[in-house]
This record gives structure tokens, sequence and C-alpha cells, in this order.
């Protein structure tokens, strides 16, 4: 029997492995389905990563490297190419590896399964169907793991710090991005990095929203909804992250609209006590660093409730996500009388107001802020004191 | 020289190739595109009818039933899946309502003798998911799905491995007929007793270049479609076809056989016959009636987005011709259920021909590739090396089977066509460069 499967070995999934030793849980097992564990950092071939992990400032790749070592040092038992396909109740998991399928049992089981860019289908945009249409991720790894170039002159949509990430990326391989397109007025990413694009020489085009992408074989330019048409040899849609939750939505689990994750409490629990969830599964989308500490976290979690020491998730508190809100992460808490850590938040659009949250017409908690999209917004959940008799607090932004 | 010229390697080419060389006929099979499937056939419903509203007594429902039948016939030996689903012809309003009856009539006297009528409450014990707004249907379970890459290609597969032979890449420019083809293509010519026409959305120009004359004149209609995410399958088993309207058979919803939900398709005339594209808000559309349908599917994602072209015509009806003297068939115009009507148009044509050669006493029978997801896939089995593709599962081993044997993927759509990798839900973002360094120099744009 395994006491701890982790699926996914991502910053997350091996934080978690890493912590769960540390606490003498005896059977830890990572189930990844690349060669290689490491997960997105693997093709992330800039810095800066792993500041607060190891103390010093790595690229991707050497950031993973540090991973693994410290992985196997633990003793973590590291299964590669191995693919979860579903997930039963009771954490039994059904696995494809190249030796036949295999069912699994573990006490826990640990999502960490990350998260990825919404393709160009699931953003519905029309046109053509040539060849160079990518997202970062998918740029990332032609250029990192396989030294292969997918276009030269790419429109370059978004603006998120990932988009910035994306720039980098290309300006390392020759590619020479011919526009940034934001469909916002205003960049995603903060100062001073949103400079980047302009010390690129890359024109940016605010209001931009591409109305048809063209071409035969391979893409041949862009048309937007105003008219204009760049001519260009791909697309590269980078963020608008979408966490990786397949195997919560195909299985059991209950899955939260607004964070596309599988619903949890504030240990990480999901709606099946078997099942935890931890990193970017959770929402799109965190930095390494974030999601790595949160594995971390969660797997000392998982390590109390091993030994029963978690309270229980029956009869806690829903967390509803209101107005001028995207997601709220997690989206229930076990009722105890000390709330430990934080709700993520976060916003569609930009909003100006007072974030509260509210029991009926009781305001539990509330501030003045001014939220921008893809920003990072944290409510102490040891500042919230929850009456006995609430079953539900709502989240929102008031304009 | 051949004893018969196929033209066009849509379904449609693919199985007539198959039937002249089940009984003997030395034929080839010309493809201009750089892979079969390149035209109508590329993007379609992949339902395959039982023709219970197909107009009464015509040869698109003579065709179809065959089709239907040498389907079911043959499927098991060619290793081709069939998701026995059933549909439901659902009515959302009083007017749609009181068309049901006339259907069941209808489907009767076209044969289909199990289409009966269902009430609301029936169709919600069997789609629980089903908006209540449903008034009443007619339910039709002959109407089931398959794959519609894997059972042209392996209709050609089975030609080719039983002595036919296919040139891709060739184009018919020309053609002339002194008692037997010469035909000028784009990679020389091409001697043959017999020209069959499958030229699918071009088959009125290549009429023009064969005879002079344009008997038809192809109308192209396309049909832009939304699938959902694996998740959303669970919400639906059975097909839900719509009351029909004047023109078309409307929107459906529709498990596949990959294990998606399927809304589509529009109708569209245009003018192009080779661009399908999308636009978002037509797509949007869809998904907006999907969900109106279904309502779970709020918030589903979306995993692809795509359109196909259906060769239809100025009239409502196939374009089959024989031309006795001149040895030149036209199979034209097979609008919007040729995926179902192929292996009997095939028949049909054949009957042009019968008693000519000899049938293949013991054929080969090759097997398609395993896609359907209620069977078993590669991945289920030992010894695959690698999963390429994440999100559909698709192997190593199914990939480099893909690229070798009597009719290889050329270029990424065929590759995607046979394997289905890269058409999962993220797109190629975990897999689209692993992909192309295990498929580098193998594959052209
Ligand atoms: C394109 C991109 C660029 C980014 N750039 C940066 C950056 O520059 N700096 C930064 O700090 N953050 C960046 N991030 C954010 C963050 O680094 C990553 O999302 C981070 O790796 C999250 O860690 P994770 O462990 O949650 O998931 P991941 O790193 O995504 O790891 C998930 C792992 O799970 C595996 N897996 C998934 N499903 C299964 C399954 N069914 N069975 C077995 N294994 C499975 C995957 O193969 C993968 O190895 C980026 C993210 C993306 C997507
Ligand atoms: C949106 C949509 C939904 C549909 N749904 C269904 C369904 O659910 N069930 C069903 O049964 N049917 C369905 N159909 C119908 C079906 O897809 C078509 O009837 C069928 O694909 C027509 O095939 P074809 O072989 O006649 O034509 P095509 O597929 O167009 O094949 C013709 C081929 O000939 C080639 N060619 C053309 N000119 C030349 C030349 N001069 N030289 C060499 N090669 C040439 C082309 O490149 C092409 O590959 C649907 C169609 C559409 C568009």
């Amino acid at each position: 029997m395994i006491d701890v499967a982790i699926i996914g070995g991502g910053p997350a999934g091996v934080a978690a492995a890493l912590a769960l030793k540390r606490r003498g849980v005896g059977r830890v097992v990572i189930l990844e389905r690349e060669a290689v564990l490491g997960g997105v950092p693997r093709h992330c071939g800039h810095s800066p990563f792993g500041m607060r992990e190891f103390g010093r400032v790595l690229t991707g790749p050497a950031y993973t490297r540090r991973l693994r070592a410290a992985a196997e040092e633990a003793g973590v038992e590291i299964l590669l190419r191995h693919s979860v396909v579903r997930l039963r109740p009771g954490g039994v998991l059904d696995v494809a590896t190249p030796d036949g399928v295999k069912q699994l049992r573990a006490l826990r089981v640990l999502l960490a399964t990350g998260a990825r860019e919404m393709p160009r289908s699931a953003r519905l945009l029309g046109g053509d169907r040539p060849l160079g249409v990518l997202n970062t991720g998918a740029l990332q790894a032609h250029v990192v793991l396989h030294g292969s170039v997918p276009f030269r002159r790419p429109v370059v949509v978004g603006t998120e710090l990932v988009s910035l990430s994306a720039l980098a990326t290309c300006r390392g391989h020759g590619i020479k991005p011919v526009a940034m397109l934001e469909q916002g007025t205003r960049q995603v990413a903060r100062w001073p990095l949103a400079l980047f694009p302009r010390l690129l020489r890359i024109p940016l085009y605010y209001a931009a929203e591409i109305a048809e992408i063209c071409g035969g074989a391979r893409v041949e330019s862009v048309k937007l909804r105003d008219g204009r048409e760049i001519i260009c040899d791909g697309v590269l849609l980078t963020g608008e992250f979408v966490p990786e939750s397949s195997l919560a939505r195909m299985g059991h689990l209950a899955v939260d609209a607004g964070s596309g994750g599988p619903v949890t409490d504030q240990y990480g629990r999901c709606s099946d006590g078997a099942y935890f969830a931890a990193g970017n599964v959770l929402r799109g989308i965190e930095t390494a660093g974030w999601s790595f500490r949160e594995g971390a976290a969660i797997a000392d979690y998982i390590a109390d409730d091993l030994v029963g020491g978690l309270p229980y998730a029956e009869g806690g508190v829903e967390v509803v996500c209101g107005e001028g809100l995207k997601y709220a992460v997690p989206q229930s808490l076990a009722r105890v009388t000390r709330l430990r850590g934080v709700l993520q938040l976060r916003v569609a659009e930009a909003i100006r107001g007072q974030l509260r949250v509210r029991a009926g017409d009781v305001v539990l908690y509330k501030r003045r802020l001014a939220a921008l999209p893809e920003r990072r917004i944290l409510v102490d959940l040891e500042s919230l004191r929850i009456p006995q008799e609430v079953s539900q607090i709502i989240v929102e932004i008031v304009a | 020289m051949f004893d018969v010229a196929v033209v066009g390697g849509g379904v449609v080419g693919c199985a007539v190739a198959r039937r002249f060389t089940l009984q003997g006929a030395r034929v080839v099979l010309l493809e201009k595109g750089a892979d079969i499937l390149s035209g109508a056939s590329k993007g379609n419903s992949a339902i395959l009818h039982t023709g219970f509203d197909a107009p009464a007594g015509s040869l698109e429902l003579a065709c179809m039933q065959a089709g239907y039948r040498e389907y079911l016939e043959i499927r098991e030996r060619l290793g081709l899946p069939l998701l026995e689903s059933g549909a439901v012809v659902a009515a959302w309003s009083e007017e749609q309502h009181a068309k049901l009856a006339g259907i069941e009539v209808a489907a009767h006297a076209n044969g289909v003798a199990d289409v009966r009528l269902i009430s609301r409450d029936e169709i919600l014990a069997r789609e629980p998911a089903l908006s209540g707004a449903v008034l009443g249907g007619v339910l039709v379970p002959g109407e089931y799905l398959i794959d519609p890459w894997s059972a042209p290609l392996v209709y050609l597969l089975q030609a080719l491995e039983n002595g036919a032979e296919v040139r891709r890449n060739t184009e018919v420019l020309a053609g002339r007929f002194d008692g037997a083809w010469r035909l000028e293509t784009s990679t020389g010519e091409v001697r043959a007793a017999y020209v069959i026409n499958c030229a699918g959305l071009f088959g009125d120009v290549l009429d023009e270049r064969l005879t002079g004359v344009r008997q038809f004149t192809i109308k192209p209609r396309k049909g832009q479609f939304v699938v959902f995410d694996k998740a959303a399958a669970r919400h639906l088993r059975t097909i839900l076809l719509p009351v029909p309207e004047e023109r078309t058979k409307g929107i459906v919803l529709t498990p596949t056989v990959f294990g998606n939900l399927l809304v589509g398709p529009t109708a569209e005339e245009q003018e192009s016959r080779d661009r399908a594209d999308t636009d978002s808000a037509t797509l949007r559309m869809l998904v907006d009636k999907a969900v109106e349908m279904l309502p779970a599917l709020r918030d589903m994602p979306v995993t692809a987005i795509y359109a196909g072209i259906r060769p239809a015509t100025e009239e409502k009806k196939y374009r089959v011709r024989h031309e006795v003297g001149q040895n030149y068939i036209v199979l034209g115009g097979i609008r919007s259920t040729g995926l179902t009507a192929a292996l009997g148009l095939a028949q049909h044509a054949w009957g042009f021909c019968a008693g000519t050669y000899a049938a293949v006493a013991a054929p080969v029978w090759p097997q398609a590739p395993r896609l359907a997801e209620h069977c078993a896939r590669d991945w289920q089995e030992v010894g695959y090396s690698e999963i390429i593709c994440h999100c559909e599962m698709v192997t190593r081993r199914e990939i480099e089977a893909a690229m070798e044997g009597a009719l290889p993927a050329t270029d990424w759509g065929g590759l995607k066509r046979r394997t289905r990798a890269g058409m999962g839900r993220c797109q190629g973002f975990y897999c689209n460069a692993a992909l192309t360094a295990l498929c580098a120099g193998r594959l052209h744009d």
C-alpha cells in the first residue's frame, strides 16, 4: 500500500513529496507521465527560479535538476512515464504504463497536475487552420527541449507575465515577433517588466483582438476586429491559464467553475477526502515558487490527516465567489476555531472598490483595493471569524 | 493500363476503390491532395444514418441503406468501431412537435421500422441531463456513430493491400476517351478503361475537364462545429437531432466515438470549395445552442473547432450518372450523407460494371487504427514505449505505425486523422514539440 501518491512531478508535486518524507511518511510515490521530473520549468529556459527553495537564482532546467536530485535523495519513489488516467473513489488510481495498465491504491492522493494556457480552440478564435498557432509552453518546449524553431515572425497575443517570458524565449532563439496584441487598454504585466516589448522594439497594439487567423498550410497573417491585417508566420497565444484538472473533471471530484480547478478546503482537501490538490491545478496561475511552497504546506496537512489530525470536512463553510471576482480558492472551509492559510482571489476585469467577505448581511472582513486581472489578491484566513451558525460566506468586490 | 481510375480520395472514392478491387479490377486512385480526405470528407458529424429521413424512393436513400448494412457487415473484420448510441429527433417548440408524427410515418415508409414517437418523460429518463424544455421526440434506435477518418482510410487500405494503387499529389487535369481513357494528370499520363469521378467538391469541375460540359454545379455549403471536452460525454449518450428545417438537417448535438461531445453543423452557402474557416460569432452561437439543450455544458471547456464543406449542388439529390459508351461514372453531389452512403454508392457503381472481372478469392483484411474511446486503445497494451499525446493518449508506437505501411501519413493533417495526436484538450501545449521532433523530416506542411 502506498501512503501518498502524488500525481505530477512539477514544483508542487516534488515539494509535497519532500515535505512528506520530512514528516516521516513511509511510502511516497510520484507518478509523472513525462520521461523526466520537473513539470513546466523544464522548458522555461530563463531565470529566476529557485530563490526561496534553493536560495539562488536558477534557470528553469537547472531548477528542475535540483528538484530531481532532492527527491531522489529524500527517498521519494519516482515512477516516470506513468500516466494517471482515472481517479476512483477512496484513492484508487488507474495508471497507464509501458508495462501495462495498473491500478494503484494509496491512503491519500495529491493532485499536482499543474496548469496550461488556453489553446486557440477554447478561445473560439476563428479563421483558417494553418500550422504555426502555438502556446508559450509549446514554443518553450520546441526551443529549449528540442532545439526546433516553429516560426520566425509571429504575432504574440497577450501581455501577461508569461507573455514577456515568451518574448525572452523568442529573443534567445532568433524569433522576431512582429506585434504584441492586448485586448485591453493596458498591459497585464506590471511595470517595469512591461517596458520589455518597447525595449525589443515590438509594436504593441491595444484594444486589439484577432478576428481571424489566415493561411493555407502555414499562418500567413492575422486580421484584427478593427480591420487591420498583420503579416506574420505564426501566432503565439500566451497566458489565459487553465488548470490541468481533467482527471477531476472526468472523475468524481467536484470542480469549481470559477477557478477551473478541483473544489478544495483550506487544507487542499477535495470533495473526496482521500484526494488533495496543490500547485497550479488549483487555479491559473501562480509562480513556481508559490506552487512549491503550496505543495509543501498541503503535504503537511496530508501528513496530519494520515494520523487523524485534520478537522472533519463535513459541515464546512462554503465560500461563494461573488460580484467582481473571477475565482476564490479554496471554495470551502472546514470549521475550526482558528483558520489558517489564505484565500486566493482574482478578478476578471480591472476594478476599484471594497473587497468584502460577508455572511448574509454581516461583514466579516473588508478593505479597499484597486485590482487588475492576473494579479494576486490574498485574504488572510486568520483574520476571519466565522460565526457558528453560518454555512456560507460570500467574497465580493463592490465598486 | 488500369481497369479503373478512381478520381478523388474522399470517403466515396476510397469505398469505390475498395469495391472494384475486391471485384477483381485493377484500380488506381488519383488524389490531388497530399493525402486522402482532403475535401468534404475531412470534417463531418460522423453519424451512420439509417436513412429514416431521406427522400423517399431516392438513390440517396438506397445507397445510405446499402452502405449502412455493409458497414455493419464488414466493420469487425476491418477493426472499425460502432457506437450504438441511437438518436432522438427532439422537438423544442409546438411547431416542431407537430411535425413528429410525420417523421415517424416517413421513417416507416423508408423501411426503418423501429422508429417511434417518444414522450418528453421518456426522453428525460433516457437523457436526464437534457433541458426540461424538450417537448417530445422521435426515437431512431439505429442511428450510430463511427470513426469518420479510419473508415475511409481502411477502405482504401484494403484496396491497396489487394492490389490497387494510389497516387497522391496527383490532380487530373484533362482526359480523352478513345475506347479507353487517357488521363492527363499533374504527375503524368494515366490510362484506364473506366473512369469514376469521385471528386466531391470539384466533381463538376472534373466533369467538365473530362466531358467538356458540367452537368451539375457544386454549391459549397459549409458547416462549423464545436467539440467539447471529454468530460462532457457523460451528460449525453444519444445523438440529438433537430426537427429538420427547409434546407438542412440543422444543428446536432452528439457524442463522438472519440469520447467527446460535438455541436454543429451550420449550413452556410459560400463560394469557396476549399476554405473551411470558422468564425467566433458562429462558434459562440453553437456553444450557446448546446448549453440551451444540455445545461450541464455551461462552463464546459471547448476542445476543438472545425468546419467541413458539403458538396451540395443546385438540386437536392445525388448527381450520379453512367455514360455507357464513354466508360464514365460520376458519383457527384454527395452532400450530407456520404459517410454513410459511400459503401452503398460503391456497390451501385459496381452494378454498372458487374460481371466484368473475377472477384478476389481470399481478400486481405487490414486493420483500422483503433481510436475509439469505447474500444481497446493502443495504450492499454504493453510495450508502447511512451505516450506522446497525453490528452488523447496517443502512443509512440501508433505514431510510428501511421507513418509506415501502404498509405503512410505524409503531412500533419494526415497524421492527426490517423492517430488523433494533438487533437485533444491542450491542442499541443504539451506534445507539439515532442511530436514535431519525432516526425522531423518525415512529414511536410
Ligand atoms: C508556459 C508557462 C510558463 C511559465 N513560466 C513561469 C516562469 O517563468 N516563472 C515562474 O515562476 N512560473 C512560471 N510558470 C508558472 C509555474 O512555474 C508553473 O505552472 C509551475 O510549474 C507549476 O507547478 P505545478 O507543480 O503546479 O505544475 P507543473 O509544473 O505543470 O507540473 C505538473 C506535472 O504533472 C504532470 N501530469 C499532469 N497530468 C498528469 C497525469 N494525468 N499523470 C501523471 N502526471 C501528470 C505533468 O507532466 C507535469 O510534469 C509558467 C507556467 C507556464 C504554463
Ligand atoms: C458538415 C458536414 C457534416 C456531415 N455529416 C455527415 C454525417 O454525419 N454522416 C454522413 O454520412 N455524412 C455526413 N456528411 C457528408 C459527407 O462528409 C460527404 O458526403 C462526403 O464526405 C463526400 O465525400 P466525397 O468523397 O464525395 O467528396 P470529397 O471528400 O470532397 O472527396 C473528393 C476528393 O477528390 C479530390 N479531387 C477533386 N478534384 C480532383 C482532381 N481533379 N484530381 C484528383 N483529385 C481530385 C479532392 O481533393 C478530394 O479529396 C457531412 C458533411 C459535412 C460537410
